[in-house]
């Protein structure tokens, strides 16, 4: 029997997601500094005003839904879902009062784009945008790949128990600390580490490349926090493409790789434990995956023949593809030079890193790693006892910062996270092909959405149609929380309409 | 007889220039991307406005021009990139310039990036600045929701007492 749903359950998820407006209104305030270094008054305005709607919200949902009971599993699923859009439907409304988007659906889309760090965009006149909402750009990113709600655990909560279902609902089911909340502040601590050491390295390049200093630390810490949280937007239209520089496309691969790289082994490197990073299923994995797809890329460009030196076919190859597979989707090529210049298999060669994406626990999206390594090591297992006698045990194991024998559980929990993400490839594809484009670029673009990457071949413009823009917008969505959160909304909807 | 001699020799290097020009006529940067196979290597002319920063390496120099669609990176001497005086970003409009020089669809020397290499430019029209004059409904619309604010607190602390 499904139960209804109770006016008590919608009143915690109010108060919790009330929590987490207020906490996302906070970092609006940063944007706001930025305005007043740099003398932007109607940008400065137009967070200010986001403030005030944010808080508004989240002071009425706060005092509205006042309750001091913790969250139980479903509805912690729910508020992270909800927050998530709520979050873009927020975050949407300084950039869309800015004029560089055409609609609030188009600003809608690049909130949810940034904050999925997925990086696809309809932004309108990018190189004359400010900086303050450029750095806003860059900012959801940073906060979407550490996880909107790991801002409010580190940030408000003094410890409840509900914080380990938020934390779960965000795809994030591995903890690094004994404690969530200890766990969400180290991933903050590693996050903000990187974030000045990945400026200062990008500056300086910057720097070293004829920017002006100003120019190129901004531009350092915007594109660090694309690349670490594996985002993909840039301050300029033409993205990397616009520093023509090769030191600082081997900085960005270097934060790209670092971005796709599990939290938890980034905690055991920094403890000094370098032996895990060759050990673990997921970076044997990824380095494997990478060799396979590059593999792909690397034929097909030599087939077309556009890059006719192997340096050139390897930066521009090699490139794309890092930025695919870690789910970034920076690029040094225009996006319809993908549908113009690249062959069907070097395209097939970055879906599938696209669609494969990083580790668990890490800001990237899409399958990842560890599902990969585990449906590997299945189908060696159940090739064994092929081969085996009858009578003989077959005993699989993997290292994923300890010894983890193979069980059924973990394969059928791998497999069905690897179907849905297929499914949701496959149905962003059918539709884009509806609205008439030709299946390749349809199944390139709506992998680069749902496995949150922001490489596109050129489908993505103002010009495409509402239902395609929606349609991205809730694979970004679907693709970040990895499902769970999404079904538990939908399954709330329809306990609401039918439950007794 | 300056004037025409001038003419005379411009004729003679477009005719016999090992990289003939495609069109006389300005190009589009989407016509330059979608049609890349067709221009590599040609001589073309390309106009837009100047973006970002002028990035100074050595003898030469990055400039990013963008007509509007996309911006495409021209590689010009030093010397010729002293004459930007304006970039264009949220506080200014840049410098126009007409520019002919060879394009790349993957170019050899510069990784495989598609771009322009200058041979001369022309400034249409000078970059300037842009005076922000203060946007008074956004103004308005923030002290409004600052009186709501204000409101539902005055009502919050009845509600406590």
């Amino acid at each position: 029997m499904i139960l209804k749903t109770r006016l008590e359950d919608l009143k915690i998820i109010g108060f919790y997601l009330g929590k987490i407006i207020l906490g996302l209104a906070l970092t609006m305030v940063i944007p706001i500094l930025i305005a007043l270094c740099f003398g932007e008054t109607n940008p400065a305005l137009d967070f200010f005003i986001s403030i005030e709607v944010s808080v508004l919200l989240g002071l009425l949902l706060v005092k509205i839904c006042q309750t001091d009971k913790d969250l139980n599993w479903m509805q912690g699923m729910i508020v992270v879902s909800l927050s998530w859009v709520v979050a873009m439907i927020l975050g949407a409304i300084p950039l869309y009062l800015s004029g560089h988007w055409k609609s609030f659906l188009d600003a809608c889309f690049d909130a949810m784009s940034g904050f999925a760090t997925t990086g696809l965009a309809l932004v309108q006149d990018l190189d004359h945008l400010s900086y303050t909402h450029n750095l806003w750009r860059h900012l959801i990113m940073f906060l979407g790949g550490q996880g909107i709600v790991v801002i409010a655990l580190s940030l408000f909560v003094r410890g409840f128990s509900g914080a380990f279902k938020m934390y779960v609902g965000e795809a994030r089911d591995e903890k690094i600390m004994p404690n969530v909340i200890n766990t969400s502040r180290f991933i903050w601590l590693v996050s903000i580490v990187y974030l000045i050491l990945g400026t200062l390295a990008l500056g300086v390049t910057g720097i070293l490349n004829g920017m002006k200093p100003l120019n190129a630390f901004f531009h350092g810490a915007c594109v660090f926090m694309a690349a670490f949280d594996t985002g993909g937007f840039s301050p300029q239209s033409q993205n990397i493409l616009y520093y023509h520089s090769f030191a600082y496309e081997v900085i960005t691969v270097i934060l790209m790789v670092l971005g796709a790289l599990n939290f938890k082994l980034h905690y055991h490197l920094w403890m000094g434990n370098r032996k895990e990073l060759i050990k673990n299923i997921e970076t044997r994995t990824l380095f494997i995956t990478i060799l396979v797809t590059f593999s792909i890329v690397a034929v097909g460009l030599a087939q077309t023949g556009i890059y006719p030196a192997a340096t050139m076919l390897f930066r521009k190859g090699f490139y794309q593809l890092i930025s695919g597979h870690t789910g970034t989707g920076f690029q040094t090529i225009y996006a319809q030079q993908f549908g113009t210049d690249w062959n069907q298999l070097a395209l097939v060669g970055v879906i599938l890193a696209m669609a494969l994406g990083g580790a668990v626990c890490s800001t990237t999206g899409a399958i990842k790693m560890l599902r990969i390594g585990i449906i590997f090591k299945a189908f060696k297992e159940d090739l064994k006892r092929i081969i085996m006698p009858e009578r003989a045990i077959v005993i699989e194991k993997f290292h994923h910062i300890k010894e983890v024998f193979l069980e059924d559980k973990l394969v059928r929990s791998a497999l069905m996270i690897t179907l849905a993400y297929i499914i949701l490839y496959g149905l962003g594809a059918l539709i884009g092909m509806f609205y008439g484009y030709p299946f390749i670029g349809a199944l390139f673009e709506s992998t680069s959405a749902a496995a949150n990457v922001g490489l596109s071949c050129g489908i993505t413009n103002i010009t495409m149609p509402a239902a395609l823009k929606v349609t991205y917008i809730l694979q970004m969505w679907a693709g970040r929380l990895e499902f769970m959160s999404v079904f538990t909304i939908l399954g709330f909807l329809f306990a609401s309409l039918k439950g007794k | 007889m300056k004037k025409n001699f001038k003419l005379t020799l411009i004729i003679l290097f477009l005719v016999f220039s090992p990289q003939r020009v495609v069109f006389s006529q300005s190009l589009s940067s989407g016509e330059l991307i979608r049609n890349a196979k067709e221009y590599d290597g040609k001589l073309v002319v390309y106009s837009g406005e100047v973006i970002g920063d002028v990035m100074l390496r050595g003898d030469f120099a990055w400039v990013n021009i963008n007509d509007g669609e996309n911006a495409l990176g021209a590689w010009m001497s030093a010397a010729l990139a002293k004459e930007i005086k304006f970039t264009g970003n949220y506080k200014s409009r840049g410098d126009r310039l007409e520019i002919t020089g060879v394009f790349h669809r993957a170019c050899f020397e510069h990784g495989g990036d598609l771009d322009i290499h200058v041979r001369s430019l022309l400034k249409i029209t000078n970059g300037r600045m842009v005076k922000e004059n203060l946007n008074f409904d956004k103004v308005n619309l923030s002290l409004i929701l600052l009186g709501v604010l204000f409101l539902i607190w005055i009502l919050t602390l009845f509600k406590h007492k």
